[in-house]
């Protein structure tokens, strides 16, 4: 049985479904995130799951105990709030101790797990402080720590690394996730920032206008998207419009719209004729200079529209003679590599027989 | 860091004239003030002068008005009574206006400024105005005693008066200065970040201890600055215990008006006045060594 079991889970505002019918099974020390554009309805699911807003139709299972009717502070799950929502007038173990008290524990008690808590996320100095003396990384860890200090059932983060710059948010995943281990807490996660929801979680659920578009582990969703939603979401993504000619256990014959003929993975449920894309992941595909030799089945040759160097990799938009734009990613490490392509030159791009994924519309 | 001297004289220019003011209007009363509680009254009022003209004429300095203060508890017993209403005012504004401010703060926002202008629209007419009309709401011929008193009597009780009362200088109070404790109040309650009534609700706080975990302690500063609001002009009042008060409900600001107006003895009046300063900034004092005690420790 789930820990935490969504079933058929619909909240509407007005006419508006901001969940729809979502369905979740969360299993107990999971990592689960909750991922989607601003307005796709996870910050409501979490809402409800934490009990501040109820849903109109279907139901919230913890521990297979329907969760209607139990409110906020009676429910064996907290939430780190993005803005972190710390007490100001209390002091860091002041704020550490507060579900403690609430939950009626002796001074010594509240002490000791205080004092745990604190080593837990390496604030044993910062104790006596009061949270407008600490950083940003401090305020989130105090945080985690009074939510995880009276071990919830679930933990819920909604979007908590969002308020943090760049470098602090990459040392924050890495302590996120070796907190998770360390405290056995299935974590809820929501955010928009899908490298973060890749990073940390064990599972992913898309989401997009309140329904879940994928539910899988961030491998899968990263390279089998289940639609074109997915697929423009996680990553970035060259879209092709194609129609399937042929489809075979082994693999697909796709007519590319000004490309021609050529072959895909296959995929199931598709069949000769369906409309769709071919979605192609920039790093799948190759950039050469147009003289060198070339043993991939799938290559056209192109000018550089355009480049964004990002340091470690470079993304070329390469212009097929019909129109069509490629985003390329070339490793800037890649042996033998000293010419940069500009502006203008022709190049040709390549790629494997069995890259990308046919989506249907 | 040496600053612009543009600066400087820009602020020279900005905080001199209140400071001028207040100087001139403030600072300089109240040493004329200390001064005057120190010399003789003059035969009509007014003070007597510096230097004798006759030799039997009291003139000079004199410390007789704090003898007199210290010489008779009843000048410390009504100091002491007035506080003792200051006090009550405060608390019962203070119990009235919270659960009012509360309501304000946490109503939508499109309704706030429409309650926060019923709270201040008795403002617009006059102050005895509206300490007559409490007359009239509490005497003997009131519309809500008189039926009060009518059943009373039919069980063989006394009729009951309000008016000339301490209890109606308390009413009076409250009244006037209700407004000046849900104002601070309501601005402190309004700044509040709902979540972080959210954030307790979610660690495990009901709704008694949302309040007073939460809500309560952030609330403090309102408090303070209501109370101080309240507590302050109370204390030298004088309307309200003459309008509806007896003679029993003096306090020390009608002795006070009485010294000026009543007797001509301006020395005293300037005495009992700067008694009044003192005793203000000695409770005044003692706050703010107990909220500095108190946050220390916390």
């Amino acid at each position: 049985m789930a820990l935490l079991d969504i079933r058929n889970v619909t909240r509407r505002f007005g006419a508006l479904a901001a969940v729809d019918k979502v369905s979740i099974a969360i299993e107990a020390g999971e990592f689960f995130t909750l991922l989607g554009p601003s307005g796709c309805g996870k910050t409501t699911l979490l809402r409800m799951i934490a009990g501040f807003d109820l849903p109109d139709a279907g139901e919230i299972l913890l521990d297979g105990r329907d969760m209607a009717g139990i409110p906020p502070e009676r429910r064996p799950i907290h939430t780190v709030f993005q803005s972190y929502a710390l007490f100001p007038h209390m002091t860091v173990s002041q704020n550490i101790a507060f579900p403690l008290k609430m939950a009626g524990k002796t001074p010594d008690e509240v002490r000791g797990k205080v004092r745990e808590a604190l080593e837990l996320v390496h604030l044993e100095e910062k104790g006596a402080h009061l949270p407008h003396e600490l950083s940003g990384g401090q305020k989130q860890r105090v945080a985690l720590a009074r939510s995880l200090v009276n071990r919830p059932r679930v933990l819920l983060l909604d979007e908590p690394l969002g308020a943090l710059d760049a470098k602090l948010r990459e040392e924050m995943q890495i302590e996120l996730i070796s907190l998770q281990r360390d405290v056995g807490v299935t974590f809820v996660f929501v955010t928009h920032a899908q490298t973060e929801a890749l990073a940390l979680s064990h599972r992913i659920a898309v989401m997009n206008a309140g329904r879940v578009e994928q539910l899988d582990e961030p491998s899968k969703i990263y390279g089998l998207p289940a639609n074109r939603f997915v697929a423009d979401f996680i990553g970035n993504c060259n879209m092709l419009d194609a129609d399937v000619v042929e489809a075979s256990p082994n693999g697909l014959r796709l007519n590319v719209k000004g490309l021609g003929e050529m072959t895909a993975p296959p995929r199931e449920g598709a069949r000769s004729g369906d409309r769709g894309v071919l979605a192609l992941r920039p790093e799948q595909v190759r950039i050469v200079a147009p003289d060198s030799h070339q043993d991939l089945k799938n290559h056209f040759t192109g000018r550089v529209h355009d480049f964004l160097y990002g340091g470690d990799v470079t993304t070329y938009i390469v212009e097929l003679p019909n129109g069509t734009r490629i985003e390329a990613l070339l490793p800037n490490s890649a042996p033998g590599r000293a010419t940069f392509f500009e502006v203008g030159d022709a190049v040709r791009v390549a790629w494997r027989h069995d890259a990308g994924n046919f989506l249907r519309d | 860091m040496i600053k612009p001297r543009a600066e400087t004289i820009t602020r020279w220019l900005v905080s001199g004239p209140p400071f001028a003011f207040l100087l001139i209007f403030f600072a300089l009363p109240s040493l004329i003030m200390v001064v005057a509680s120190f010399r003789y009254p003059g035969e009509f009022g007014g003070l007597a002068p510096l230097a004798a003209g006759k030799p039997d004429e009291e003139a000079g300095l004199t410390v007789e008005n704090y003898r007199i203060f210290f010489g008779d508890w009843i000048y410390f017993q009504i100091l002491a009574k007035s506080f003792g209403v200051a006090l009550l005012t405060t608390l019962v504004c203070l119990l009235m206006a919270y659960p009012l401010a509360l309501l304000i703060a946490r109503s939508p926002r499109r309704h706030r400024d429409l309650m926060v202008l019923l709270v201040v629209l008795p403002f617009a007419s006059n102050f005895l105005v509206r300490v007559y009309a409490w007359m009239i709401i509490l005497g003997d011929q009131s519309i809500f005693l008189r039926p009060f008193n009518y059943v009373l009597a039919k069980f063989g009780g006394e009729p009951l008066s309000l008016l000339f009362s301490g209890f109606a200088v308390i009413v009076g109070m409250v009244y006037v200065h209700l407004p000046f404790m849900i104002l601070p109040l309501y601005t402190n309650l309004e700044k509040h970040d709902p979540v972080l009534l959210d954030a307790a609700q979610d660690l495990g706080a009901n709704a008694w201890n949302r309040f007073w975990r939460v809500t309560f302690p952030l609330s403090l500063p309102g408090v303070f600055s209501g109370a101080a609001l309240v507590f302050i002009p109370v204390l030298g009042m004088f309307a309200i215990p003459e309008i509806l008060g007896g003679k029993d409900d003096w306090m020390v600001g009608n002795m006070i008006k009485e010294a000026f107006l009543g007797t001509r003895d301006w020395p005293f009046g300037s005495m009992l006045s700067i008694m009044l300063t003192l005793a203000v900034l000695a409770v005044a004092g003692l706050a703010a060594w107990l909220a500095k005690k108190g946050t220390a420790r916390a």
